[in-house]
C-alpha cells in the first residue's frame, strides 16, 4: 500500500492569556503518522486532546505551527487556511464535521446543500445530472428523499448528520476525514453509514480518518487506530488488537470504562485533574498523576512512542513487549511470513502458551542474534 | 405517587410549506421523583420535539393539537405556557443536542454559568463566580479558573457539550431533560458526567429524561425506558425487562442493531427501511407496519396498548413476549 497522507513533526500553539500573561497551549504537539491508500484510521483519545485541531490542519483548514503534511507525496503544509476554499486538494480531501448544525447554511435545503459540493468540486452539470447525484448519496446514507427539499432546521439531529456526510461522498475524495461522524445517529443508521464506508473504501479505495468516541465502532470499522493524550499518540496498531490487548495506561483505562464492559478496574485513572496543556513540563509524561501505574521515573523522564512489537506502538515506560510478542516477531522475520493483523493477537497467546512449555520454547529454532532480549515488567 | 412529570396523549404538528409533519401522536409518559426514564428511537422520530414541547421552546410552525403536560401537578400547557417560563432553568433544565449552538458564541463560558445563577440563585458576586467556577470542575473541566473566561470556539466539541451540562445542572433542577448529554465525549469523561448526574438525582431527588441513541447507556443509567418510533411511543417498560425480552418487534430490532459484543461490521442488522414519511395523510395506525415482518390483517386496525407485565407496555397487535391485556 501506499502513503497518501503524512504527517512529520506536526504541531499547533494556540496563544492563550493566562492571568494577563502570553502563553502556549499545545493542542498538538509533534505528531508523527501516516495514512495508506484504501485505509481507515481510527482516532480516538480524551475530550479537548487535540483530535479536531489535528483534522483542522489535515484538511488544511488551520494554520500549522510547525512541521509537514505531505499528501500523494507533495508538501502541503504551506498551503493557507484561507486559500483552501479555491484549492484543487478540496476535491481530494473531504470532511465530515463534529458539529452538523454548525456546518450546514441554514438558508440552503438539504438538496442544495448537496448540489453545492456537487457544481463546485465535481465535473458533473446540467440540472438533471446533478439532482441524480444528489439523490444516490442521499440514498447512500439513508436520507428518504422527502427530507430533501428541508431546511436544517426542519431536520433532526441526525438527519442533518446524514446531510453532511452526503455532501462529503458525492464529491468522491480520496480521503475522507470524519469528525464524530456517527455520534447524532441512532444504531440502524450508524451500521448503514458504516457499512457504505466499508464500501466506499474498497470500492474506490478511499481512505478515512474516523475521529470517534465510540470505541465499538473504531474496532468493527478501523484497520488501524491511533490513541491520543493532551497532543500527543500515546498508542497506535491494528484496531483489533489495540481493543484485545492495550498497551498503554490510557488505551488500558479507555477500554474499561466502557459502559457495560467487563474492564479491570484496577485500570481506571486515578483521581486528579489532567496536566494543563499549557506550556507543559517537557521531561514528565503527560498521564503522570491519573495513571494507575505511573511511577518516580515518569515525572522526570518524558516516554516517547516507541515500537513494542511489530506495527504495535506506545508511549509508555513501562509497555514491554511479552515474550508471545517477541517470538512471534521473531518467528515472522525469520520466515518472512506475514500473519493478518487481525489474527495477531490470538497467535501471540498461542505462542505464550507454548512459551510458557519450557521444552516447546527450546524446540523453536530461532539463532540467538534474531531474538530481542526479552523485557518485563517491573 | 404522583408523578413529577407527565405527558398525556400529547400530539404535535409542523405546518410546512409541503404539507403537515405528524410529528407527535398521543404521546404519553410518567417520570417520578427523582427517577430515571430513557428515551430511546431512531433520528428522526421525535426524541428532540417532545423534549422541546415540555420546555415549552418550540419553531413558529409547531402546533400542539392535543393532550397535557405536567409537571409537579401544574398543568405546563396552561394560560399559553407561561407557567412553564417561570420554571425553566430553575425547575426543568435541559441539555441541548448541539451545545455549540446553544451557548452564546461572544460570552465568556464562565459568565453563561453566572447568568444563569443570578436569574434563578441568590448567589451575587464573588460567591457566583466561585460557584460557576465550581460548576465547571464539577464537569470535568480541567483548569476551570481559566476556563472561566474562555469563548465556545476556543474549547472542544466535548469541552462546550461540558459547559452546557454545568448550565443546566448550576441551579440543581427537580427535572433534567439531557438530549444527548455525552455523544461527543469519550468514555472515561462521559462516565464522569453520567456519574454525577446519577448522584444529583440520588441526593437532590432530580429526575433524568435522557434521550440517547446509545442503548449500552441507557441500560446502565436508567431505570426504565420509552422507545419512540415515528412520534409514537411503542414500548415502554423496566431497563432490563425491555433488553431481556423486548416485546415491540422494533425494539428487538433496535436490541440487534447496537455494535457492543459483535465480531463484525456485517454482523450489524440495520432495520429495513425508513420512518414513514410523516407528512403523509395515510399514516397506517402502526407506524411500524411497512417495515415489520410481523404485520397481518389485524395490523391496520387501531392499535391496543397491551400490558406485557406490570409496568411494561407495548402499543402491537402482536408484541413478541407472552402478554395479558
Ligand atoms: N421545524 C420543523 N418543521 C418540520 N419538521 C420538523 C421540524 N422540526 C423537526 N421536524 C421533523 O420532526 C421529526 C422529529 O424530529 P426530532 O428532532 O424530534 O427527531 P429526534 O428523534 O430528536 O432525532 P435525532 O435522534 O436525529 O436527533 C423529524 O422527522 C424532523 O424532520
Ligand atoms: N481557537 C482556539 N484558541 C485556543 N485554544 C483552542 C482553540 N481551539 C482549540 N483550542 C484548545 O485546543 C485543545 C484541543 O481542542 P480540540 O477541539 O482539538 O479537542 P478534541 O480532541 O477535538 O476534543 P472533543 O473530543 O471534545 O471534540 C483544547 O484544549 C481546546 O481548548
Ligand atoms: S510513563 Fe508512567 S505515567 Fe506515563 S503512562 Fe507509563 S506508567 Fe503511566
Ligand atoms: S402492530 Fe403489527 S405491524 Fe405494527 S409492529 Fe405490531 S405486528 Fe408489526
Ligand atoms: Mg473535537
Ligand atoms: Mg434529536
Amino acid at each position: 500500500m501506499s502513503q497518501l497522507l503524512e504527517a512529520i513533526d506536526l504541531v499547533k500553539r494556540f496563544p492563550v492569556r493566562v492571568k494577563g500573561r502570553k502563553k502556549l497551549l499545545h493542542a498538538v504537539d509533534g505528531l508523527n503518522f501516516h495514512i495508506d491508500a484504501g485505509e481507515t484510521v481510527g482516532l480516538v483519545g480524551e475530550s479537548g486532546c487535540g483530535k479536531s485541531t489535528l483534522v483542522r490542519l489535515l484538511t488544511r483548514t488551520l494554520d500549522i505551527t510547525d512541521g509537514h503534511v505531505r499528501f500523494r507525496g507533495q508538501g502541503i503544509g504551506l498551503i493557507a487556511a484561507r486559500a483552501m476554499a479555491d484549492h484543487p486538494l478540496r476535491r481530494e480531501i473531504q470532511m465530515v464535521f463534529q458539529d452538523p448544525t454548525d456546518s450546514l447554511n441554514p438558508r440552503y435545503t438539504a438538496r442544495q446543500t448537496i448540489a453545492e459540493a456537487v457544481c463546485l468540486l465535481t465535473d458533473t452539470r446540467g440540472t438533471a445530472a446533478i439532482d441524480s447525484a444528489v439523490e444516490e448519496a442521499a440514498a447512500h446514507v439513508g436520507l428518504p428523499p422527502e427530507l430533501l427539499d428541508r431546511y436544517p432546521h426542519q431536520l433532526s439531529g441526525g438527519q442533518k448528520a446524514r446531510v453532511g456526510i452526503a455532501r462529503a461522498i458525492v464529491v468522491k475524495p480520496r480521503l475522507l476525514v470524519l469528525d464524530e461522524p456517527t455520534a447524532a445517529l441512532d444504531v440502524s443508521v450508524q451500521a448503514v453509514i458504516l457499512q457504505l464506508l466499508d464500501r466506499l473504501k474498497r470500492e474506490m479505495n478511499m481512505s478515512f480518518l474516523f475521529v470517534s468516541h465510540d470505541l465499538n465502532v473504531v474496532r468493527l470499522l478501523c484497520d488501524r487506530v491511533m490513541v491520543m493524550y493532551l497532543g500527543q499518540i500515546v498508542e497506535t496498531g491494528p484496531a483489533r488488537e489495540v481493543f484485545a490487548r492495550p498497551l498503554h495506561p490510557y488505551t488500558r483505562a479507555l477500554i474499561a470504562s466502557l459502559p457495560g464492559g467487563h474492564g479491570n478496574d484496577a485500570d481506571l485513572l486515578v483521581g486528579g485533574d489532567p496536566q494543563s496543556p499549557i506550556d507543559p513540563d517537557a521531561h514528565r509524561c503527560r498521564l503522570f498523576g491519573r495513571c494507575p501505574r505511573g511511577a518516580e521515573r515518569c515525572e522526570t523522564q518524558f516516554p516517547p512512542l516507541r515500537e513494542i512489537s511489530r506495527g504495535r506502538s506506545a508511549a509508555c515506560h513501562f509497555v514491554a513487549p511479552t515474550e508471545g510478542d517477541v517470538y512471534v516477531d521473531a518467528a515472522l522475520a525469520l520466515h518472512q511470513i506475514d500473519v493478518d493483523p487481525a489474527r495477531r493477537a490470538t497467535v501471540a497467546t498461542e505462542f505464550e502458551r507454548l512459551a510458557s512449555m519450557a521444552t516447546l520454547v527450546q524446540a523453536v529454532p530461532l539463532p540467538d542474534d534474531s531474538l530481542p532480549a526479552p523485557q518485563y515488567r517491573p | 405517587m404522583n408523578p413529577l412529570l407527565s405527558v398525556e396523549n400529547l400530539s404535535l404538528e409542523f405546518r410546512t410549506r409541503s404539507g403537515i409533519v405528524r410529528a407527535l401522536e398521543n404521546v404519553s409518559l410518567q417520570l417520578p421523583e427523582g427517577g430515571s426514564l430513557g428515551l430511546v428511537g431512531e433520528s428522526g422520530s421525535g426524541k428532540s420535539v417532545l423534549s422541546f414541547a415540555v420546555l415549552g421552546i418550540q419553531d413558529a410552525a409547531a402546533k400542539i393539537t392535543g393532550g397535557a403536560i405536567r409537571f409537579a401537578g401544574n398543568d405546563l400547557l396552561a394560560d399559553g405556557g407561561s407557567a412553564m417560563k417561570n420554571m425553566r432553568g430553575r425547575e426543568l433544565a435541559m441539555i441541548f443536542q448541539n451545545p455549540r449552538v446553544a451557548l452564546n458564541p461572544i460570552r465568556q463560558v464562565g459568565q453563561q454559568i453566572e447568568d444563569v445563577l443570578l436569574r434563578h440563585t441568590a448567589l451575587r458576586g464573588a460567591a457566583a463566580r466561585a460557584r460557576a467556577i465550581e460548576c465547571l470542575s464539577d464537569v470535568r473541566i480541567p483548569d476551570p479558573e481559566r476556563r472561566y473566561t474562555a469563548y465556545p470556539f476556543e474549547l472542544s466539541g466535548g469541552m462546550c457539550q461540558r459547559v452546557m451540562i454545568a448550565i443546566a445542572l448550576a441551579c440543581k433542577p427537580r427535572l433534567l431533560i439531557a438530549d444527548e448529554p455525552t455523544t461527543g465525549l469519550d468514555v472515561t469523561t462521559q462516565a464522569a458526567i453520567m456519574r454525577l448526574i446519577r448522584d444529583l438525582g440520588r441526593e437532590k431527588g432530580m429526575a433524568t429524561l435522557l434521550i440517547t441513541h446509545d442503548l449500552g447507556l441507557a441500560r446502565d443509567f436508567c431505570d426504565n425506558i420509552a422507545v419512540m418510533h415515528a412520534g409514537h411511543i411503542v414500548e415502554v417498560g423496566a431497563t432490563e425487562t425491555l433488553f431481556r425480552v423486548p416485546a415491540h418487534p422494533y425494539t428487538a430490532q433496535l436490541v440487534r442493531a447496537t455494535p457492543v459484543g459483535q465480531e463484525r461490521l456485517e454482523a450489524l442488522a440495520s432495520i429495513p427501511g425508513n420512518l414513514p414519511d410523516l407528512r403523509r395523510s395515510d399514516l397506517p395506525p402502526c407506524r411500524f407496519s411497512e417495515r415489520c415482518e410481523l404485520r397481518s390483517a389485524t395490523c391496520a386496525t387501531p392499535l391496543p396498548t397491551l400490558t406485557a407485565s406490570a409496568g411494561h407496555v407495548v402499543a402491537c397487535h402482536h408484541p413478541q413476549a407472552r402478554t395479558s391485556s
